[in-house]
């Protein structure tokens, strides 16, 4: 049982960085063409990044699209996680059901969806399209982590605080609204990144109009391959390697991830 | 001070759906005391205060605090200060911050909010406290911190809801009479629930006993002890015997034995309360007064305290107690009698 | 219900912005689309207004019916290979000493941010006649030259649990980590070996997670557009890959509207009668 337990995690960890390892490879490649072995070494892919001005507005424009739709997506969100939370609402399963579903979806529904309403509205091809149906389609994420957050807090915080002679809005604003700011926040993070990453809503939505990243890539690739797509594939695994090890190390990734706390207390 | 914060509550109902945790309750309840609702859970005590609070709004009937009706009004209206069961301290802000809460809502100033907290925290023991993160304190620095902040601002009402359940026994007991000295120091009206009859013997000017909804009894704490009105109550605050039996043209028979009994008249089933305290061991062979004879079940001496169990052929095995002094050597097994004295003995049913 | 907790006209205002919101850009949209299926198609990408049942006529022929049950088949292999694989591995992940489990999670927790297109190029070159397996093999000896294994079924299959895997393992850690390990300590104490100890006492426990992350999988890679695109031929296309093609290259928006929506019913459907199945099922 104990050998299992080592061959299959060795499995996972060679299945999950087999192709990462392979495309840092290539992005240090000397050569335009892909080959292995490699010849040479070389940084100059990831400096491509920045010299060529198709890929830095390529970044550019998905950093504004994901930084607007999540702030957005989390707008959309909140009110509705904490009134949902808050109050007996009768409705209150479909209402959150229907926040739900967005996400729930194969993308490429929204994406078609978004596509025919945009067109029919005659004003598409434009970032704010995609913003606002990134915002709808990513919305799920901040409302179940909102969701979660009211959740697990003490319903008598907002009691004791109008015991206090706090009205309801103050109550709101004043002890409701900074213990959410965490879940907000995770909201956001992972509206941002899913953003950033999505290619077929963005697509559908702007059509050749707006270049996001991951458009960019597509589109390269069917041109035929340069290593600086594997430049680019590189730099979002660092990024997110380097956020989620310091998560590890200053905050607590167990307990983010659903851990028991009982887990928490093993020092073996 | 003008003593303030006379509560009357009249007609209080309310139902949950189908169910009726309140089912009708009228008490005048006087201003500068400290007032318990006891009862087991349940019982619709948290209700009760809940409705007080403002927390709840009642099925029927009205609450009128110093003949004002304030019964359409809303919590931050009411001027109350409440103690949760669960403390609800908020996370997010420190002690001092906790304890300022009523007051920066307010508008007050930043020099009128710090001296007023720094005497709130010199109230309750936590000195120097103020900048501490709610979760560096302790079980009983938490309590204290809760209490501080409800009596910010000088409140008509001080509510508090169990406020010591979570709590381990021996800072129970501690705490229980920090929390006396404090209401009597300030004279405030304090209404507290709480399902630990020890605990509302230990601290109450009156008790309000209830069950199932309806207050059972209202009385001083030694009162009511020594003068059950019904078995349940009989039962709830200590422990009693409860003798079942019958009794006609005034007089009564327990377990076939003539019982001589206070306050009995007419016939038909009859229950008697008895304090273990007050009941005796006999072990001379003939039994004067009341008394039933039996068999010992159980021997359990603590030291400090010695109990028998006899089993005399009723519901349940006498329990009869007492000190070191009063012990008497008795076994298993051994025949002997209980002796009932007739000022001990209370009639709760019939 | 308590006072507090009363819907007030304030509450409602605040709600209506989120549901208004969710209305215009979701619920509008979807609406719209079902109109779209109607109507008639013009050469060239454009569509008029019109009441045709042509496009959901398409939906009873062969070649989307064979799309649709070749959707459904891979998705599930892919889901079922991605939960076997995952539901013992979290497993043991949850039981490891602090360090190796939170670096794995931190690899597990990397894989997720990568983008599905970034996946699809990785795999594609790991698969690829240039700078992948096989080179390696060559390399090593063991084969005489470089293949491709991709586009083709199984780089499709592989692509698709790569990026269902991290989920699932999301999906089930919460539980797992909070499965007493008193319950395996007493089978054991009973004589049980950790083999019969796993199938006997913590599969049955997993089950409605197991059922919970394999539906995750199945509905998040029914999902997927790139993977299937880039590592399969037309042949391993799945309906996203097919319905997007309709909208966009072939232009026939009414038939993509038409495909679109059934997609959602399936998608809905198979969650329901999975969910209600279980439901069922628990005592």
């Amino acid at each position: 049982m104990r050998a299992l337990k080592w061959i299959l995690t060795s499995f996972v960890v060679v299945f999950i960085l087999a192709p990462l390892i392979i495309v840092a490879v290539v992005s240090f490649n000397q050569n335009r063409y892909m080959d292995f072995p490699p010849e040479g070494f070389s940084l100059h892919w990831y400096a491509e990044l920045w010299n060529d001005t198709g890929w830095r507005d390529a970044i550019v424009t998905s950093l504004l699209v994901a930084a607007a739709s999540a702030a957005l997506a989390v707008a959309i969100a909140t009110p509705m996680a904490f009134v949902l939370r808050a109050y007996d609402i009768r409705l209150a399963p479909a209402i959150f059901a229907l926040g739900i579903l967005p996400f729930m979806l194969p993308p490429v529904i929204s994406a078609l969806g978004a596509l025919v309403f945009w067109s029919s509205l005659g004003f598409s091809g434009r970032m704010e399209n995609i913003i606002i149906s990134h915002a709808i389609f990513f919305s799920t994420l901040p409302l179940i982590t909102v969701s979660l957050a009211m959740e697990t807090m003490d319903p008598a915080l907002p009691e004791a605080a109008q015991t206090l002679g706090a009205n309801p809005r103050t109550s709101f604003r004043t002890i409701t609204l900074p213990l959410l700011v965490p879940s907000m926040i995770t909201g956001y993070a992972a509206a941002f990144v899913l953003s950033l990453n999505e290619y077929i809503i963005a697509f559908m939505v702007s059509r050749f109009s707006v270049v996001t990243l991951p458009i960019k890539i597509v589109n390269d690739l069917r041109y035929g391959f340069t290593p600086t797509i594997a430049a680019v594939a590189v730099v979002f695994i660092l990024i997110a390697t380097t956020i989620f090890t310091l998560f590890a190390l200053f905050g607590n990734l167990l307990k983010f991830l659903g851990a028991d706390p009982a887990i928490l207390e093993r020092e073996r | 001070m003008l003593a303030r914060g006379g509560l009357r509550l009249e007609g209080l109902v309310k139902r949950f759906g189908d169910v009726e945790a309140v089912a009708g309750v009228d008490l005048r309840l006087p201003p500068g005391k400290l007032i318990s609702f006891l009862g087991p859970s349940g019982c619709g005590k948290t209700t009760m205060l809940r409705m007080i609070a403002g927390l709840e709004r009642p099925t029927q009937g009205r609450v009128h605090l110093d003949d004002e009706d304030i019964t359409d009004r809303p919590p931050h209206l009411r001027d109350i200060g409440m103690v949760f069961q669960t403390l609800a301290l908020f996370p997010h802000l420190s002690v001092a911050g906790n304890v300022g809460y009523p007051m920066r809502i307010r508008g007050a100033q930043k020099p009128e909010i710090q001296s007023r907290v720094d005497e709130l925290l010199g109230l309750v023991s936590l000195h120097g406290l103020g900048d501490r993160r709610i979760s560096q304190l302790s079980g009983g620095q938490r309590q204290r911190v809760a209490t501080a902040r409800a009596l910010a601002l000088e409140p008509r009402l001080f509510l508090l809801d169990e406020p010591l359940s979570a709590l381990d026994a021996n800072l129970r007991e501690q705490l229980q009479v920090e929390l006396r000295l404090l209401q009597q120091k300030l004279g405030i009206t304090t209404v507290m629930v709480t399902h630990d009859q020890r605990e509302a013997m230990t601290m109450s000017d009156l008790v309000v006993v209830m069950n199932e909804g309806k207050v059972e009894q209202v009385g001083e704490p030694l009162d009511v002890y020594r003068h059950p009105g019904s078995p349940f109550v009989a039962s709830f605050i200590g422990r009693t015997n409860l003798l079942r039996g019958e009794a006609s043209d005034g007089l009564v028979r327990i377990g076939g034995r003539p019982f001589d009994v206070e306050g009995v008249v007419g016939s038909g089933p009859v229950t008697l309360s008895v304090r273990p305290e007050d009941a005796h061991l006999q072990t001379t062979p003939a039994p004067e007064g009341n008394a039933l004879t039996g068999r010992v079940v159980f021997v359990r001496d603590l030291g400090e305290l010695f109990e028998c169990y006899v089993d005399c052929g009723l519901d349940e095995p006498v329990v009869v107690a007492g000190s070191p002094r009063e012990r008497v050597d008795v076994r298993q097994g051994q025949s002997v009698s209980v002796a009932f004295p007739r000022e001990a003995c209370v009639v709760v049913e019939g | 219900m308590s006072e507090v907790r009363r819907p007030t006209r304030g509450s409602w205002a605040v709600l209506s912005f989120p549901l208004a919101m969710l209305t215009v850009f979701f619920l509008a949209p979807f609406a719209i689309m079902f109109a779209t299926s109607f109507y008639h198609r013009i050469e060239g990408g454009f569509y008029e207004p019109a009441f045709e049942l042509a496009s959901w006529e398409r939906l009873l022929q062969g070649v989307f019916i064979e799309r649709t049950l070749f959707s459904i088949g891979i998705c599930l292999l892919a889901g079922a290979v991605c939960i076997v694989i995952a539901f013992p591995f979290t497993y043991f992940l949850t039981r490891m000493r602090r360090r190796s489990h939170v670096a794995l999670l931190v690899l597990i927790m990397s894989a997720l941010a990568l983008s599905e297109v970034i996946v699809g190029f990785a795999w594609s070159v790991l698969l690829g006649r240039a700078a992948g397996i096989s080179n390696i093999l060559v390399w090593l000896g063991v084969m005489d030259e470089s293949a491709a294994y991709q586009p083709s079924f199984i780089a499709v299959l592989l692509g698709l649990s790569y990026i269902a895997f991290p989920y699932c393992i999301l999906a089930l850690y919460p539980q797992l980590s909070r499965l007493d390990p008193e319950l395996t300590e007493a089978a054991q104490t009973m004589g049980a070996s950790p083999w019969r100890t796993f199938w006997t006492v913590v599969v049955p426990i997993g089950r409605p997670i197991i059922l919970a992350g394999f539906l995750l999988a199945f509905v998040f890679t029914l999902g997927s557009y790139l993977i299937p695109a880039f590592l399969g031929r037309p042949e391993h296309w799945t309906l996203s890959v097919f319905i997007s093609d309709q909208a966009t290259f072939n232009a026939n928006v009414p038939f993509a509207a038409a495909m679109a929506l059934f997609l959602t019913v399936l998608s809905l459907g198979v969650v329901g009668v999975v969910t209600w199945f279980e439901g069922g099922t628990r005592r």
